[in-house]
């Protein structure tokens, strides 16, 4: 059992096109605590999709450090991209069965498309399901590694309005079945509301924390488009500094 | 391939034999003997068992010549696309070896190591060899960078990336390679043979050169373009088809 997970990255720079250094983060320090949904909120191009692929230890040519917090070792990660990358030659089944050596529990597998009701579609490639239904197999692909910590990029971008909202309702009752902690990167204020426990509100590059924000609206009052729609002017309002984020 | 494609298609092998046949008669000569000629021919030398045993020996060192070239081809070029340096170091030699010509690399192969049985199978591989390399190392710097990451993130062991993610991408370049690999060392071969092999399609076809046999000419060509088209039909578009199942 651990107890969160601490980055801190003091410096991720580029080196541009006429060979200037630019700056993506500086200084950036977050303690993400356990089995928290958070979500990150700021401008684009501010560095959110290079702080998930540093998470994820994609990028590794930073300085800085990502550990579980009392253990001091990388976190497991599982990862829904923007797309989401899932392997065209493989059916639905075999691409989750490739992140977990699954001959060892199929079960788990079972379970998860249950849960995503993909079941009929498990022997399906890819190229046959629909982008929502795609969407659905990475995230199942992601909680069967069952990760200390579960990045997802914009994840339902581009999916429209109903979609996106179905899958949202399958994504948090997979959540809490197997709750980790999530870093949900999103543009979309209410999105976040309606997702989050904590909302962590980010600069332009270099890219800081600006504010932490955690959502006070009960987990079963979500689906009320109205207490999102409250909580969001309220926030606004609070904190006028969010407008220029979004 | 539908009804009236099928239809289109036979109807211009049938005109190429019908203009070949048209011209038999026309020049009435030894020449270019008709079809029923040169398939009298191939059906007699069949029966001799001339034919079978010389062209098994040919097919034996092109599947021989050609599983190395391959083999390595593959492993090579994989290796060149993946590591910038790597290929900056061996770019010069692989310009150089594409350039040679197919005939230098046979009469030094034969030079330097005698006319044996190794020398014509080295001659071919040498010749085949760069053109696997630089096919497979342009399909693997193709390679889709998401997917490769997202193999990266969750773990996935070495020989599962070049397996599940690497080599299903590189599947069109390795059938590319394939095709025109055969294609090439088929020509190659019986230039080998032609030079220095007391056996084979290329030593046969020598000596129905002295003789001005056209006609067992045509009818060992015949069974070299049946046998193509076995290979074609019977293993490349089964695989094709197989491999690329997933698509819509």
């Amino acid at each position: 059992m651990t107890t969160g997970i601490h980055i801190s990255i003091k410096n991720k720079t580029y080196t541009t096109a006429d060979s200037r250094q630019y700056i993506a983060i500086a200084n950036f320090k977050l303690s993400l605590p356990n089995d928290n949904f958070i979500c990150l909120v700021g401008p684009s191009g501010c560095g959110k999709t290079t702080l998930l692929n540093i998470i994820a230890n994609l990028d590794i040519d930073y300085q800085g450090e990502i550990s579980l917090i009392e253990q001091h070792s990388p976190p497991k990660i599982g990862y829904i991209f923007q797309n989401p990358r899932l392997l065209p030659w493989h059916t639905v089944r075999e691409n989750i069965e490739l992140v977990i050596n699954s001959h060892q529990a199929p079960e788990i597998i079972d379970s998860l498309l249950e849960s995503m009701q993909l079941t009929e579609h498990q022997h399906n490639y890819p190229e046959h399901l629909s982008l929502g239904m795609s969407r659905r197999v990475s995230i199942i692909r992601a909680f069967a590694v069952n990760p200390d910590i579960l990045l997802m990029d914009e994840p339902f971008v581009s999916l429209d309005a109903p979609t996106a909202r179905q899958v949202r309702s399958l994504l948090l009752k997979l959540w809490r079945q197997r709750p980790h902690t999530i870093l949900f990167v999103t543009h979309d204020l209410r999105e976040a509301i309606a997702l989050a426990d904590r909302l962590i509100f980010l600069s332009a590059s270099p890219m800081s924390v600006i504010s932490e924000i955690d959502v006070t609206i009960p987990r079963e009052d979500r689906n009320n488009d109205q207490a999102i729609e409250s909580f969001r002017q309220q926030l606004l309002n609070d904190y006028p500094t969010i407008k220029t984020l979004l | 391939m539908s009804m009236s494609n099928k239809l289109l298609s036979t109807l211009s092998f049938l005109l190429l034999i019908a203009l070949w046949y048209g011209m038999a008669i026309v020049i009435n000569d030894n020449t270019l003997p008709t079809p029923t000629v040169v398939l009298q021919v191939l059906w007699q030398e069949i029966k001799l068992g001339q034919l079978p045993h010389h062209f098994g020996i040919t097919l034996l060192r092109l599947v021989t010549s050609f599983s190395i070239a391959m083999f390595f081809g593959c492993a090579i070029g994989i290796a060149l696309g993946r590591d910038k340096g790597l290929n900056a170091f061996l770019d010069n030699w692989l310009i150089i070896f594409l350039n040679i010509p197919a005939f230098v690399t046979i009469i030094l192969c034969y030079i330097w190591f005698g006319l044996i049985e190794s020398a014509a199978i080295l001659a071919v591989v040498i010749n085949k060899l760069p053109n696997v390399i630089v096919t497979i190392r342009e399909g693997t710097k193709a390679l889709d960078k998401d997917l490769l990451e997202m193999a990266h993130c969750y773990n996935f062991s070495k020989n599962k990336i070049l397996f599940h993610v690497i080599w299903p991408q590189l599947h069109p370049f390795v059938m590319a390679a394939t095709r025109s690999g055969l294609a090439l060392i088929w020509k190659i071969i019986l230039i080998v043979e032609f030079l220095g092999r007391s056996d084979g399609m290329g030593y046969q076809l020598h000596l129905f050169y002295q003789l001005f046999d056209v006609a067992s000419i045509l009818a060992y060509t015949i069974a070299f373009i049946v046998v193509i088209q076995l290979i074609e039909l019977l293993i490349l578009k089964p695989l094709d088809k197989k491999a690329l199942r997933w698509r819509r």
